[in-house]
């Protein structure tokens, strides 16, 4: 089933520094929730392993993400697939952009997800307040994350 | 008549055990050396598997085996197949693609099984399945029944996704009628979805034994004899004497457990290749995704009436939805189960019907309860409804004009009623749901701000499936009699061993009560044995409403016979001619004399054997029959239902049910009305809250009972029950069936009363609370008279 979100977050550091956090794969693995693993096998692409609870499936999935559409420092298109084993799969993507204001960085998202299997079976009704969730708190670390440097 | 015989409400013997916990179910079989199986399904509606990589999970501790597609295939394991051939209407055969029981190359449905872990704890086999990695390359799905034709191909031999075009009846003769009538009446109509839910999910647990090479099955199945005969001679697992196949006790079925499931295919396989006992039990998600659905069904229909509100034809366009592969009956539901019921009880000189039966990536549709007749009936009914008001008929007026008064009655679409009185069962359903005092009933709803409607469903079904060689003209692969076997023992105590099989049925009661009634003898000293292929020779199993029609009438032949025997045993014993022996309350008497014998020494007398040689007589008492018979049956009735709306929420309450059914003779009267209770509940909730949905992508998201509303007791009221009687004609007990009535006829009485009530007809299935607030908007609900 699909799945859309959007939103935007206000971000205190300039495009160039925003920007180069979102490349950074240390950065990105700090921010993700469960994020477990995160390496970077190129500029675009990188493997991950995130474990993560909707309603009453946990799934730990393995998968690759790759960046595309890039724009530096304006913004790119994240996207990923993930294989949750017999909890069932999760794929999608996120267009990321990044405008100047307020003296900081005003980061907008947009995103897509399909999930399947026993995750969209017994999680459909839960999936969108997870992702917001997800959503929420990934940009809640990327903005302490920034904030700090 | 006796306490215990035919007609009494006797409380049902099973119940203490079920009741106590104490019922055997398949997942309270446990073997020595038992593993537990895990499948890893496929979470995608249609995919190519690239490669199964089981490498990690074999090592793992606690894992026994993995098993895949293409290890079945290597082992020859044969496909499941569907058993009823239809042919389209320009002869060719319908196009039943290959269904292995674990994928090989691709899956067709979000569920499909493909590989089997075979772990020595439930948790080591489900530990072992989270290992197995599946690459799939993703395929466009389709899951749409009327967008299945221009949707991505899903078997190679199936063109447009299309498994037979179907049609029944003179389509010359209906346009033409149509070209005569002064009215029309047209509906367009889903038929939902549905996800059958017995209590029990689905299990099996299979047992090779090395040294006789003899494989048992214990398995939640409505038929063990049938699905013997498929897993032996289609499937080739073993010959058929060397596989036994038990029922035990199975907890609801509705038809979903009639079928011949991967499931039990891959167990008796796996226990075959590990040596070890393979027990599969499955979880209610996995039940969501792999137990076969019921309808799905998208239709046009129309009806031809006259300026009187004479129904001159009926024609209706079904494309019905079977998944991703052919289901063990899945054929004959939309054909010959529906299009041959579509003249309802009404007499309509012209009938045509096409049925294109399609392929989707969902999960295979086939029989659930009333299967095929619950969706000719909303087709009729609702029409029939909908031209009264159009007309301006009074519901019962315009039934009234069209009711066939006189049988034997053939219709335009094979069946041939044999007995019915459906003016009997409307009238005193008027009476029993005052009717009469409807109108100030909706006066004072509509003071309430409530919108309250009356809808009625004059509902038939054929039952008692079938005459062998009927059905076996329309395509079906069996011969549908039943038989039994009645055992005398020689205390005098019966067994009968019946290839019906009860899922909670009640036959441990009912089947009792018929012999107690014959022979005379205490309900007690009867017990029914069904369920086992090593006890019972042969049996059809238990769908459509056929174990009383059918079932009974095979045990009342054998009694039959019993009697004869006995009657011989008792002519020596009195030293009388045997022609001279009279029967009668489980006494033997010699004609015209006070000189008799009971029935326990008659029963020792033929055992012992001392009062005749074996010259004159075999001893022993033990019969059989195998019954087939002359005509399906016709069970009919009346249910009105009564409906109010809440303007602002579009919440709908039934507020009263009057169901009034002839069932023919009725054996348990309280068993009886536990059907129809049970009936009406499963299609009140198809009605109102039941709907399987499936998103674009092929994800079933209606996939559990947080998502898929089942009916609970306080979605329904107080059912008020009547009965009519006219007898079968078919069979010797006059029986007609009572399993399928209250599903059949209620969905077409709750969408009719609630029409009435918000006053528009565009309302689909399930009519939930959005849908019908969505109705409302702009439709004009009819005042309140």
């Amino acid at each position: 089933m699909a799945m859309t979100m959007t939103g935007e977050v206000q971000l205190p550091a300039s495009r160039e520094v925003v920007w180069a956090k979102l490349n950074d794969a240390d950065v990105l693995k700090a921010c993700i929730p469960g994020c477990e693993e995160l390496n970077k096998l190129s500029d675009t692409e990188m493997t991950a392993v995130a474990t993560t609870k909707i309603g009453p499936v946990k799934a730990r999935f393995k998968g690759k993400v790759h960046l595309t559409d890039l724009n530096p420092p304006n913004g790119y298109k994240i996207s990923g697939e993930g294989d949750g084993g017999v909890a069932g799969f999760a794929k999608g993507g996120a267009t990321v952009a990044l405008t100047d204001k307020d003296g900081g960085t005003l980061l907008t998202y947009n995103v897509e997800a399909q999930i399947g299997g026993k995750l969209a079976q017994l999680g459909q009704r839960l999936v969108n307040g997870a992702a917001k969730k997800i959503a929420d708190d990934f940009f809640k670390n990327f903005a302490a994350n920034v904030a700090a440097a | 008549m006796s306490a215990t015989g035919i007609g009494a409400a006797v409380r049902r013997k099973e119940d203490f055990r079920f009741i106590t916990g104490k019922g055997q179910y398949t997942d309270d079989v446990v073997r020595p050396g038992e593993t537990r199986a895990v499948f890893v399904r496929s979470p995608h509606a249609r995919a190519r598997i690239k490669s199964i990589d089981a490498s990690a999970a074999k090592t793992m501790s606690g894992v026994v085996a993995v098993l895949t597609g293409a290890e079945l295939a290597n082992d020859k394991i044969g496909n499941l197949i569907c058993g009823w051939m239809i042919h389209s209407k320009d002869g060719s055969p319908m196009k039943m693609a290959p269904h292995p029981a674990l994928a090989a190359g691709t899956v067709n449905h979000v569920g499909d099984a493909v590989a089997v872990v075979i772990g020595e704890t439930l948790a080591a086999a489900r530990d072992g399945a989270e290992k197995v990695k599946v690459d799939y390359e993703l395929l466009p799905a389709v899951t749409d029944p009327a967008k299945a034709k221009s949707g991505p191909q899903i078997h190679e031999l199936a063109p447009k996704n299309t498994i037979y075009e179907w049609s029944l009846g003179d389509a010359k003769a209906v346009d033409a009628a149509f070209a005569a009538a002064k009215h029309v009446t047209k509906l367009d109509i889903v038929n939902n979805r549905l996800v059958p839910n017995a209590i029990e999910p689905r299990a099996a647990l299979a047992e090779y034994d090395a040294g006789t090479d003899q494989l048992t099955l214990w398995n939640t199945t409505q038929n063990p004899h049938v699905s013997r005969l498929v897993i032996a001679a289609f499937v080739g697992m073993a010959p058929e004497h060397k596989l036994r196949v038990i029922a035990p006790d199975v907890g609801g079925g509705f038809g979903s457990k009639i079928f011949i499931y991967p499931e039990e295919v891959v167990c008796l396989w796996a226990s075959r290749k590990v040596q070890r006992p393979v027990k599969w039990v499955a979880e209610r998600t996995e039940s969501f995704v792999t137990d076969a659905h019921g309808r799905d069904h998208v239709t046009h229909a129309e009806l031809a009436l006259d300026e009187h509100g004479k129904i001159l034809a009926l024609r209706a366009k079904t494309i019905a939805n079977l998944g991703a592969y052919m289901s063990t009956f899945s054929s004959s539901v939309p054909t010959y189960l529906y299009g041959t019921l579509l003249s309802g009880q009404y007499d309509i000189p012209q009938i045509y019907c096409e049925v294109d039966a399609v392929y989707t990536n969902t999960v295979p549709v086939d029989a659930y309860r009333g299967a095929g007749r619950p969706e000719a009936t909303f087709v009729v009914e609702r029409l029939v409804e909908v031209a009264a008001r159009q007309l301006g008929l009074e519901p019962a007026e315009i039934r009234k004009r069209n009711f066939i008064k006189s049988f034997p009655h053939q219709t335009p679409v094979i069946m041939a009623y044999d007995a019915g009185d459906y003016n009997a069962s409307l009238k005193k359903a008027l009476e029993l749901a005052d009717v009469k005092g409807f109108n100030k009933r909706r006066r004072d709803a509509a003071r309430n701000g409530k919108l309250r409607g009356l809808g009625f469903s004059t509902y038939i079904e054929a039952c008692g499936i079938a005459p062998s060689q009927a059905v076996g003209s329309l395509g079906a692969g069996v011969g549908l009699w039943e038989s039994a076997e009645v055992r005398v023992n020689p205390t005098g105590s019966v067994e009968v061993l019946t290839g019906c099989h009860a899922h909670g049925q009640g036959h441990e009661t009912t089947f009792a009560q018929l012999v107690s009634e014959r022979l005379g003898i205490p309900f007690e000293n009867v017990s029914i044995v069904h369920g086992d292929t090593d006890k019972v020779q042969f049996g059809m199993g238990t769908y459509g409403s056929r174990s009383g029609a059918v079932g009974m009438s095979a045990i009342v032949k054998a009694l039959d016979k019993v009697e004869a025997k006995a009657k011989k045993v008792a002519a020596f014993m009195l030293e009388a001619a045997e022609g001279d022996i009279e029967f009668k309350d489980g006494k033997f008497t010699v004609a015209g004399t006070d000189k008799s014998a009971a029935w326990g020494d008659v029963a020792l007398n033929a055992y012992i054997a001392h009062k005749f040689t074996g010259a004159e007589l075999e001893p022993g008492l033990k019969e059989t029959s195998f019954y087939d018979p002359t005509n399906f049956t016709f069970p009919a009735g009346c249910h009105i239902c009564e409906v109010e709306v809440d303007t602002d929420t579009g919440k709908t309450e039934v507020v009263n049910w009057t169901a009034v059914d002839d069932f023919g003779t009725v054996i348990n009267p309280m068993i009886v009305e536990g059907q129809v209770h049970g009936g009406i509940a499963q299609g009140v909730g198809q009605a109102l809250l039941e709907g399987a949905i499936y998103d674009k992508d092929g994800q079933l998201i209606t996939g559990s009972l947080m998502d898929y509303t089942m009916p609970r007791a306080h979605d329904l009221p107080s059912f008020h029950i009547g009965l009519t009687e006219t007898k079968s004609p078919s069979n010797p007990l006059g029986i007609k069936g009572c399993g399928e009535a209250g599903a059949i006829a209620a969905p077409a009485a709750v969408i009719n009363a609630i029409t009435d009530a918000i006053g528009t007809e565009n309302l689909a299935m399930p009519a939930t609370a959005n849908a019908v607030w969505t109705a409302l908007q702009g439709a004009k609900p009819r005042q309140a008279a």
